[in-house]
């Protein structure tokens, strides 16, 4: 036995952990590719629902997309959506289960594109229901193609000489719109590519389990995120690159904390 | 006895799913059925029964709210007509694809497009054949009366959770908008966690329990073979129907030469025509099916080597007589006669297109 294994084994013992897989998540290796952000988020979820003791009362919603499969890892009840269609599945197990803690996961074609509506409304209407809102500017599972929040200038297999804004328009702010909305309860935009980050996000996703519980109105956390087959670039690479240009566009932070509005500021005077 | 009470199609169908325990309802407004959802919100049953009305953004969100809340075991239900169903085609198909119960009602209007709010059965095609994406069938139930609107609430329910599968009350702008007496049943509990832990609790995202595994509602699965298994098994359920579920009515097929096939407000229509057509000396008998998926083939085969010929009435460019030919397979021949448009023919417009189409040749031959 060499010298420097001796050294390890001495340290790798029970009493040595400081970090051990959250019992929520299984041992199955996940499809994600090497540098994705959705593995981390994936994990902080899990670490959430099982520190709030919450399993056995938390219904996930899945996309279609990159997270498809969040169900295959995390050890909870799951019911998969349509394209764009979870916060209207999340809103209908919501409303009938109110006493359950629900949550949807979605990528950023599924909530910002072709479930622009869904999502819309489902905060508007102050939704009980905690959103996760994965934005890496990208559609990761069908290969690489433009989505609604792809950069300007961004190249993708759908705009291969980049988003050029004549064709294409802009990319979508989407969670700076729903901030305006007066269903929204916590809105704030998170990243997973640094431990400070990620420490970040996970206080950012029990935040907005806890005001599921206090029925505060809709908790939305995007976290932007990398992807690095997307991007065709190496993971390291991917994380300056979303330094450089995602946060520009995309700046991290709280965008509301308020709890859902006040209706009779809305209210008809006769 | 139940409570009698004078009633609109629509209107009842709110009545009935408050009384069977019906858990929640997701809808958005379309002519002609809005009456089910108005209805729903002026009796508020969040306050009775604890039932929960959703109007929501679009039919696409109001069918993946009910795909969710199916999810989770409870009895829940949208109603929509024509252009909103086409809507809800994703959801149907994702409902069927992942086994779950629900009820959809289709009061149907002209089309195609926008068409007319106006009665028709054109649906008919999208309601038995699937209508969305995959090889799926709905249960389909066709009430000719607004009794019948009534008694097909409880009975989809009960046909829905029996084969986990979305059941369909196929009714028109005639049955929706129809005042008629009709006899309600009382009250019915919702079922509680427990009942549905009971009835649904293998399948229900009702929350994981620790000494269970975790439930997963999905449509998808990657691998061809698995694919194809979950394709037959819906197969085998359709066909479970077909053998347990078929439903009709017989009016004066006994010693009938000629038989109409017709369903809902165009068999009501018919049974007039019936009468006309029997004072003039023609056999003339109805069979009108109740259930159009599962189709009553057997009793059509049945009588195809007995009558001269059946006619096939209905408000569409005729979808069902295709269905009936089938059913005949040759035997004898199979006319259709309809309008189209919003356009409610008369018993004597069927009668006088009976006359055409069999009668004034037959009795050249003789």
């Amino acid at each position: 036995m060499s010298v420097l294994t001796e050294k390890i084994n001495a340290i790798i013992k029970p009493e040595n952990l400081v970090y051990s897989k959250s019992p929520l998540l299984n041992d199955d290796s996940m499809h994600y590719c090497p540098g994705c952000s959705h593995g981390v988020v994936h994990r902080l979820i899990a670490e959430v629902i099982d520190e709030m003791g919450i399993q056995e009362e938390t219904i996930g919603v899945s996309p279609v997309g990159c997270a498809v499969f969040a169900y295959n890892y995390i050890d909870i009840d799951w019911q998969e959506a349509a394209h764009g269609r979870a916060p209207a599945v999340a809103t209908g197990i919501k409303r009938v289960m109110p006493e359950k803690y629900v949550f949807s996961y979605q990528g950023d074609g599924d909530l910002a594109a072709i479930g622009t509506a869904e999502t819309f409304h489902a905060v508007n209407r102050g939704e009980n229901i905690v959103m996760i809102f994965i934005n890496n500017a990208i559609y990761g599972m069908t290969g690489g193609q433009m989505a609604p929040t792809t950069l300007v200038g961004q190249i993708t297999s759908t705009t291969p000489h980049g988003r050029n804004v004549d064709l294409n328009g802009y990319p979508l702010k989407i969670t700076e719109l729903l901030a305006q909305l007066p269903g929204a309860a916590f809105v704030t935009r998170q990243s997973v590519q640094t431990p400070a980050a990620v420490r970040k996000t996970k206080k950012a996703i029990r935040k907005a389990f806890e005001i599921q519980a206090q029925k505060k109105g809709t908790a939305f956390v995007e976290v932007v995120s990398t992807c690095s087959s997307g991007w065709k670039l190496s993971p390291v690479a991917s994380n300056k690159w979303m330094e450089e240009n995602m946060f520009p566009q995309y700046p991290l932070g709280d965008l509301k904390d308020t709890g859902r509005a006040d209706a009779s500021l809305y209210k008809v005077k006769g | 006895m139940g409570e009698l009470r004078l009633m609109k199609g629509n209107e009842v169908i709110a009545e009935a799913a408050i009384r069977c325990g019906c858990d929640g309802y997701f809808g958005y407004p379309i002519t002609p059925q809005s009456e089910v959802m108005e209805t729903l919100m002026t009796l508020r049953p969040w306050e009775s029964t604890g039932m929960v009305v959703l109007q929501a953004e679009s039919e696409i969100a109001s069918i993946h709210m009910v795909y969710g809340a199916a999810g989770a075991g409870k009895r829940v239900m949208t109603s929509s007509s024509s252009p909103g169903i086409s809507l809800m085609a994703e959801g149907i198909s994702y409902i069927a694809g992942s086994e779950l119960p629900c009820v959809i009602v289709n009061v149907q209007r002209g089309g195609p497009g926008l068409g007319t709010i106006q009665p028709s059965q054109a649906d008919y095609n999208q309601a038995t054949k699937g209508g969305g994406h995959g090889d799926y069938s709905l249960l389909v139930l066709a009430p000719a009366s607004v009794q019948e609107m009534h008694d097909f609430v409880i009975l989809g329910f009960e046909l829905a959770f029996k084969f986990r599968n979305p059941v369909m009350i196929l009714a028109d702008g005639v049955i929706g908008q129809l005042m008629e007496k009709v006899e309600l049943i009382d009250q019915r509990p919702r079922w509680t966690n427990e009942q549905i832990s009971e009835i649904s609790g293998d399948w229900a995202t009702i929350g994981k329990s620790k000494v269970r595994k975790k439930h997963v509602i999905t449509s998808l699965e990657m691998d061809s073979n698995m694919m194809e298994n979950n394709n037959l098994r819906l197969q085998a359920k359709y066909n479970k129907m077909k053998a347990e579920e078929v439903r009709y009515e017989e009016i004066n097929c006994d010693d009938a030469e000629y038989i109409i096939v017709a369903f809902g407000s165009a068999a009501r229509i018919c049974q007039k025509t019936v009468q006309i057509a029997r004072r003039k000396g023609v056999k003339l008998g109805l069979i009108r099916p109740i259930t159009l998926f599962p189709f009553p083939e057997k009793i059509i085969s049945g009588y195809a080597s007995r009558v001269k010929g059946f006619l096939s009435v209905e408000f569409n460019a005729g979808q069902m007589v295709n269905d009936i030919r089938l059913a005949v397979n040759g035997k004898t021949r199979v006319e259709y006669f309809g309008r189209m448009g919003g356009i409610v023919p008369t018993p004597d417009e069927v009668e006088e297109a009976l006359e055409q189409r069999f009668l004034k040749e037959d009795l050249c031959r003789y």
